[in-house]
């Protein structure tokens, strides 16, 4: 009897034992996931696959071309980061559940609140620049504000301002200009040399000079680089690309812009200032816009209004194809990057080969709907509960 | 302590236009014990928890915390004062992670180069899983994504995050209404650990079931007037069940079909 009895108490104390050095418990309801699916759930890799995808395609078809040489690289690079600036806005604003269409009639805008003032009214061109960002921005925080304050859906408040902005762009462009182009403005800009310094041409001509002279790039025969140096777009493209992909990743900014496009009701619950968040990616597409506008006139030397038109779309396109979902709350902005890559790497890249360029929009519709479909799946798996 | 009380509803209206959704309720919830709201559909639980939580303003009467009469404008004060409520939508994001999701709203931070403010997500994944271990919830990964939850998880996960930014009152609208049978235990018992740790609780429900076994008292609705407050001591789960509106009409169905219809 009291053998068994030891025995019992034994065995408790050996299980008791093993209890302690049993690692800390773990749910065996809790899985491992394989890399390869975690990879999987991240929101840009579609939009990588989709670039190596076009690279291939185009290295095949076009490769020796001179399309993957230095100046044909930065021919589609430029095409890429003028998307690429518009994209990073919109893509913040997506992942916060909102649109703004505007942001296409916005380029020709702002293109011509640069242009005009300086050639018809005599302001310095610093001060319309200003002027420009001052007032694109204004109109994104009143479409921020219409669509908060009237719970429209922001589709329909800012395909309005499209119109509106489209329409008036027109309208000041014929009557100063008594034209659809604002040129001369060329001649301003070299005279604004901070100005310049911001916007037009190209940086880092020295380094490339120093690399034609020594052969490592193509230069003419003259010793001038092929490519004079890195534009400036492309700049602030990778610049705002940084910025606005570090906020989102790693600020309480971010969080509350992923929590506000994933569920506004749930943020304002949590005490998340909706409104103040929502409002401020409106502007902060607006900026882009205009900057986009204000480049634009810099390298062309004039405003034209109908500069910038479906740039709304390519800019939706290029945030979707990277990821981004059109419902909120999922997406990134190296995504959106990629995205607008694809759009220059084909846009630029289709000229180069065989194809007939008209096929550029049909492509563009395939990869849009090919990301959409992929989106989704990628979504409805990560909200599943299994 | 000004008050025996720490909240308090006295003789509070709610008027939306011509709709009286309650009218003259009183309640009163003592410090640290479970209390519990029942009524039917359109009792008015939902106006008198968004009443409490400060979404709406009472039409009449007053609202004390803390024997101190307040008039909260927004969630946000509520909350300030410790007031924290878990509505049944949870206030949670599925495409978030667990860990993003827990510090919504208040987002620990640090000083990246001694400059840079961004957000302490090694801080942040690691209090989350600490304080779901502590609720007897286990994940491995805080930065897995909510959805992958299931529902009885999500509802431990928005009560753990109230409890962990200092709730003195939690109020719970239906946290068992969606669940299984022992999800719903599990937060039946997270809620006596809250208790535990002297917090109060209001918890919102029609099911007299998941009631009866937690609650200190109970407060019965009714088309929006307070059927009163009766401490446990003072009442069966019976007598609970017929004063509950659909009581009787449960009776009464039951006779029916009995064949022995009045």
């Amino acid at each position: 009897m009291s053998a068994i009895n030891e025995s019992v108490t034994n065995m408790i104390q050996r299980q008791r034992e093993n209890a302690q050095e049993a690692p800390k418990p773990t749910d065996e309801r809790v899985r491992k996931i394989s890399p390869w699916r975690v990879l999987l759930d991240r929101p840009e890799l579609g939009s990588i696959a989709g670039t190596i995808l076009v690279f291939v395609f185009f290295a095949i078809t076009a490769g020796d071309s001179g399309m993957f040489a230095l100046d044909g690289v930065i021919n589609w690079a430029k095409v890429a980061a003028y998307l690429g600036i518009l994209a990073v806005g919109a893509c913040l604003l997506m992942i916060a559940g909102e649109f703004d269409l505007s942001i296409g009639s916005m380029i020709g805008f702002a293109g011509v609140v640069v242009a005009i003032p300086p050639m018809y009214m005599g302001w310095p061109l610093w001060a319309s620049v200003i002027a420009a960002f001052g007032v694109c921005m204004a109109l994104g925080w009143l479409n921020g504000y219409l669509v908060m304050r009237t719970k429209l859906p922001s589709f329909i408040v800012t395909l309005a301002f499209m119109f509106v902005l489209r329409g008036l762009t027109l309208v000041l462009s014929t009557t100063f200009a008594n034209s659809t182009i604002v040129s001369g403005v060329g001649s301003k800009f070299d005279e604004a040399p901070f100005v310049s310094a911001l916007f037009s041409g190209t940086t880092l001509h020295g380094l490339f000079a120093f690399l034609a002279s020594h052969g490592i790039i193509e230069s003419f025969p003259n010793g001038e680089p092929v490519v004079g140096g890195i534009p400036k777009v492309l700049l602030w493209w990778i610049a705002l690309a940084v910025v606005a992909g570090f906020v989102l990743a790693r600020t309480r900014f971010g969080n509350w812009i992923y929590t506000v496009g994933g569920d506004a009701n749930a943020a304002k619950n949590v005490g998340v200032p909706v409104r103040r968040v929502k409002i401020s990616l409106f502007v902060f597409t607006a900026f882009c816009a205009c900057l986009f506008g204000v480049l634009q006139v810099a390298e062309f030397g004039s405003a034209a209004s109908d500069r910038g038109l479906q740039k709304e779309f390519e800019a939706i396109i290029a945030v979707v194809i990277g990821g981004t979902l059109l419902t909120g709350g999922f997406g990134s902005v190296i995504g959106a990057c990629f995205g607008a890559i694809i759009f220059g790497v084909v846009q630029i890249g289709i000229s180069y080969t065989n194809i007939d360029s008209d096929w550029y929009r049909v492509f563009l519709g395939g990869m849009l709907l090919i990301a959409v479909l992929f989106n989704h799946y990628i979504r409805s798996r990560a909200a599943s509960t299994k | 302590m000004a008050s025996d009380y720490i909240l308090e509803l006295d003789n509070v209206s709610k008027f939306f236009g011509t709709v009286i959704a309650l009218q003259g309720v009183t309640l009163r919830l003592k410090r640290g014990e479970v209390h519990c709201l029942l009524g039917d559909n359109g009792a008015g639980k939902s106006t008198l928890i968004k009443t409490l939580a400060g979404v709406h303003q009472p039409s009449q009467g007053e609202y004390r915390v803390d024997g101190e009469a307040v008039k909260f404008g927004s969630p946000r004060e509520a909350l300030d004062r410790g007031i924290a409520t878990v509505y049944q939508d949870l206030a949670l994001v599925p495409l978030m992670s667990v860990a993003r999701n827990f510090f919504a709203g208040r987002e620990p931070r640090r000083r990246l180069f001694g400059v840079i403010n961004v957000l302490d997500m090694r801080y942040a994944n690691e209090t989350a899983r600490e304080k779901l271990a502590e609720m007897g919830i286990h994940v491995r990964d805080a930065s897995q994504p909510v959805g992958t939850m299931s529902g009885g998880e999500r509802q431990c996960l928005a009560i753990a995050r109230a409890i962990h930014f200092g709730a003195k009152v939690l109020i719970l609208d239906e946290p068992t209404a969606a669940l299984g049978v022992k999800q719903s235990c599990n937060v039946l018992k997270l809620i006596h650990k809250a208790r535990e740790r002297g917090i109060s609780v209001i918890f919102i429900t029609h099911n007299v079931h998941h009631a009866y076994p937690i609650a200190d008292s109970f407060t019965l609705l009714n088309r929006g007037q307070s059927m009163g407050t009766f401490a446990k001591s003072d009442i069966t789960k019976e007598e609970v069940l017929d004063m509950m509106a659909g009581g009787t009409e449960i009776q009464s169905l039951v006779d029916e079909l009995e064949g022995r219809a009045a």
